[in-house]
């Protein structure tokens, strides 16, 4: 690490800041393949199913023991998915928009990815903390950015020319919007509570006084109902419900495509999870466990902690999917404007008189 | 030149060159696409404001304008008749009553920098941190805050109004 020290510390930081990110991608990617795959386990076993257990490349099956219980895990089935999704033909019909049929793939995963840059996935590695932007507007930067991912499927549904997609682009701009307005309200107590907007300092005061959602069970509950509507995951999955608009705002797209509209909603999903660890359940913390790692082996841990808190919210989204039916479109919005804003305006307001009591 | 300046410049061509594209795409008279223009001036604008270390103000340039703005002018164009505004023509009329107006709005902005006498010494009142600003905004400028809220309040009523179809 020689070379490093001398190096100047705008290249320093670069280098570090370029191996988080490098990490923070790799990660999520991995995450992504494997939440598929978890995905296609879990609502196997929910319907008594067996589910993906065949897929083995040649010499994996040479390894004893090992390579039989990897295969009918379907360890390797994501490979063979990723395969199939870039080698199937990529057809664009004649009557579509090119630019923005090109255009609305590629921009799915964008902002999950620039949220998760302002999330502080662990404590400290060394001397580096282990987020990669520490913003002081963080949460609203986060929901700045969260509200730009309706673009995308907006422009997949306008692109494709057609009227399926259309209605399924349409269906998802109003929910998006209408969720984001309870979803970004519901953490306004957070803030009341914390005093600061910055994702670090959320996670100090959860160290030192107890995980937010003991102060704010309502935000939770609000935050939790939104990111499912957020994301189009049942039961508010309108946007694409196949019985009623063939497949919704993807109808159109097909091969490496479609499986990029897959990545932005596992994206998505990676994003609130992150988010709801981050502003709920302490983050990287553990009761006992929430000083900054001054060791090597404290700091994974901590990154483990996160990790483990943001799967597990994973593991609820999937077990969400395959256990609940769909909301009928009338009532999501009634839903989202009659009940979750008055009541995420009234948590404010009664959070605010609490703390002022407190505080007189 | 320091990285600023490149981003600076970098970001102002942007909010320019995109700006132009919204009321005068050579390429096409879509409405959609001058809505995404917009949308792309607007999110360089944000990162104008972050060079000026106005971090909340970009943040909520892009939450408000970008999210929120936008995708409802998005969702009202694409329920409009498209072939129907893609087939309008610049207006003699629209021309000239718009080259006039953004030539008195230069006219009047070169005169305020010239006149002001820009200095490099101003330091902004509430530079970055959230707190500040909130802390501005409920003390010294009470007022006009409260007098944008009743606007909005105004604006949200007249909606309402104007939405119901018979008013009982």
């Amino acid at each position: 690490m020689d070379w490093f020290n001398h190096l100047n510390p705008t290249f320093q930081s670069l280098i570090i800041s370029t191996i988080k990110v490098v990490g923070v991608f790799g990660a999520v990617l991995t995450m992504f393949a494997y939440a598929v795959l978890a995905e296609r386990k879990i609502s196997a076993w929910i319907q008594g199913r067996v589910g993906p257990n065949r897929t083995a490349p040649p010499l994996a099956l040479k390894i004893p023991f090992l390579g039989a219980l990897l295969q009918s895990w379907g360890m390797f089935q994501p490979m063979a998915d990723g395969l199939k999704a870039f080698l199937k033909e990529d057809f664009t019909p004649n009557y579509v928009r090119k630019a923005y049929f090109w255009l609305a793939p590629a921009i799915s995963m964008v902002p999950a990815f620039l949220v998760l840059a302002v999330v502080p996935f662990g404590s400290k590695l060394g001397n580096e903390p282990m987020v990669i932007a520490n913003l002081d507007v963080g949460i609203l930067y986060t929901f700045g950015i969260v509200s730009l991912g309706v673009y995308s499927i907006v422009l997949a549904g306008y692109a494709s020319n057609s009227k399926f997609p259309f209605l399924g682009g349409i269906r998802a701009t109003a929910q998006m919007i209408s969720y984001e307005i309870a979803m970004g309200m519901s953490v306004i107590p957070i803030f009341l509570y914390v005093g600061s907007l910055n994702f670090s300092d959320v996670i100090t005061w959860q160290a030192n006084n107890g995980w937010l959602i003991l102060y704010s069970p309502i935000s939770f509950v609000i935050f939790l109902i939104a990111a499912f509507a957020e994301t189009n995951r049942l039961p508010f999955d309108l946007p694409e419900s196949e019985t009623e608009l063939v497949g919704g705002y993807h109808t159109e797209y097909s091969s490496i495509k479609f499986a990029m509209f897959f990545m932005g909603e596992y994206a998505a999903m990676i994003l609130v999870s992150a988010m709801m660890v981050t502003l709920f359940f302490g983050g990287w913390t553990l009761p006992g466990l929430s000083t900054p790692a001054s060791t090597i082996a404290a700091g994974l841990l901590h990154i483990g902690i996160f990790v483990a808190k943001l799967l597990a919210f994973m593991v609820l989204f999937i077990w969400v999917r395959w256990m609940l039916p769909r909301f009928r479109y009338d009532q999501l919005m009634d839903l989202g404007w009659r009940r979750f804003i008055p009541l995420a305006l009234a948590n404010i307001l009664v959070t605010a008189v609490v703390l002022w009591m407190k505080a007189n | 030149m320091a990285i600023q300046d490149i981003f600076f410049y970098l970001f102002a061509a942007l909010t320019l060159i995109c700006a132009f594209l919204v009321v005068a795409n050579p390429f096409t008279r879509n409405p959609v696409t001058s809505a995404m223009f917009l949308v792309l001036s607007i999110i360089s604008m944000a990162g104008l404001f972050v060079l000026l270390h106005a971090f909340f103000l970009a943040a909520v340039q892009i939450l408000v304008y970008a999210g929120a703005v936008m995708v409802l002018f998005l969702f009202v164009i694409m329920l409009l008749d498209l072939k129907e505004e893609a087939r309008r023509h610049y207006k003699t009329f629209g021309v000239v009553t718009g080259v006039v107006s953004v030539g008195a709005l230069l006219a009047i902005a070169v005169r305020a920098i010239t006149t002001s006498g820009l200095s490099t010494g101003v330091q902004p009142q509430a530079e970055g941190a959230t707190n500040a600003l909130g802390k501005l905004l409920f003390t010294q400028y009470l007022l006009p805050f409260e007098i944008v809220s009743v606007l909005l309040l105004v604006a949200m009523v007249g909606v309402i109004l104007l939405s119901k179809k018979d008013l009982k």
